[in-house]
């Protein structure tokens, strides 16, 4: 199911971005720059929309990366980009997205999950997620404010990525000490 | 470098991890995977750390040791080069009544099937006992397990599920 978000996307693809992305080199903790949070940003800098079209670029050549933010690839800065687009657990899709400043406004109906990340790729833990969203950002380029209605795995992504901005993992937030584990699956 | 298997057990205080870190600390040693937890109110620790002989960490864990409340033991171990094969991971809950046998009769089934166990926890609250325990499975064995579970859940008049615990990578 899906609520319409009070003022969506309205079309966005990356193409509006007018450059292309170039891929980048993706960062593993323990890299400082993955634990300190990361400035806003201008969204009409010319350089936080390559950053917005080099994530977009970097998450697709990456496998199974539904979402990559600026830190990951050695930015802080509060940017991201998510696209959970035929993700089996998805239920709410808005397809490749990029958003900058963007925080969590509401949040409910909490759920836990195992989480992965490529940026802490030998480790997985189990960690509690909302799974009703709203969160409110701008889109890089034009700036345009954004407010995204979501849920299930799309928010999950969201709060995952939200995080990395502000210099936290899903470390920060595993459910107890022995809620950390080997990874056994890669992708 | 040598690498040791740690375990220290005892009546539970305040500060025996601190107290065993900084012993180990003191000596160089880096501690790398450890578990600790406390168990019917007795404090235990599982770890592994490389850097001192045996011999050096064992005289240096002496003194913890001397009021009888905590018991450590020191082996060196031989490091672990191989790579299990990739299974599909999963996680086996089984609760019921106490009884004789659970845990051996539960995971031999796993056992059988290949299945192999990562990490296990078990807690008795009255009578009801838990086990949790994450299992790595081969390929598309989990139905046929899930099957075989079930007639010996039912034997031991336990409940159980098998659930998948595929994390989901951001």
């Amino acid at each position: 199911m899906s609520e319409e978000p009070y003022a969506g996307l309205g079309g966005w693809t990356p193409a509006a971005l007018g450059v292309p992305g170039e891929v980048r080199r993706v960062v593993c903790a323990p890299e400082p720059v993955l634990s300190r949070p990361g400035p806003e940003v201008d969204p009409t800098a010319e350089e936080t929309v390559r950053l917005a079209a080099d994530l977009v670029a970097t998450m697709r050549v990456s496998p199974g990366c539904v979402g990559l933010a600026a830190p990951q690839v050695g930015v802080g800065a509060q940017v991201f980009a998510v696209d959970v687009t035929g993700h089996p657990k998805a239920v709410t899709v808005h397809g490749t997205f990029v958003l900058c400043n963007a925080r969590v406004v509401e949040a409910s109906r909490w759920k836990p999950g195992r989480e992965g990340c490529m940026s802490v790729p030998d480790l997985t833990g189990d960690v509690k997620r909302a799974s009703r969203l709203v969160v409110e950002g701008v889109l890089p380029g034009s700036g345009a404010p954004v407010r995204l209605v979501t849920d299930g795995f799309e928010a999950r992504a969201l709060q995952h990525e939200i995080d990395h901005c502000a210099g936290l993992l899903f470390l920060d937030r595993v459910a107890g000490a022995h809620a950390v584990y080997q990874r056994k699956v890669y992708l | 470098m040598s690498e040791l298997a740690i375990t220290v057990i005892g009546r539970d205080r305040p500060g025996i991890v601190a107290d065993v870190a900084e012993v180990l600390a003191r000596l160089g040693a880096n501690l790398t995977d450890s578990t600790m937890t406390r168990l019917r109110g007795h404090f235990a620790m599982t770890l592994i750390c490389v850097g001192p002989t045996a011999v050096e960490v064992e005289a240096a864990l002496t003194p913890l040791a001397a009021d009888g409340q905590l018991l450590a033991t020191v082996r060196a171990v031989t490091p672990d080069g191989t790579t299990a094969p990739a299974g599909e991971p999963y996680v086996l809950a089984v609760h019921g009544a106490d009884r004789m046998g659970i845990v051996a009769a539960m995971t031999r089934v796993v056992a059988e099937s290949g299945g192999n166990v990562t990490d296990l926890s078990t807690r008795l609250a009255g009578s009801l006992y838990v086990v949790v325990a994450e299992v790595d499975l081969p390929l598309g064995s989990a139905d046929d397990l899930t099957g075989r579970l079930s007639g010996v859940a039912a034997g031991l008049g336990v409940g159980f599920s098998l659930r998948p615990a595929d994390p989901d990578l951001l």
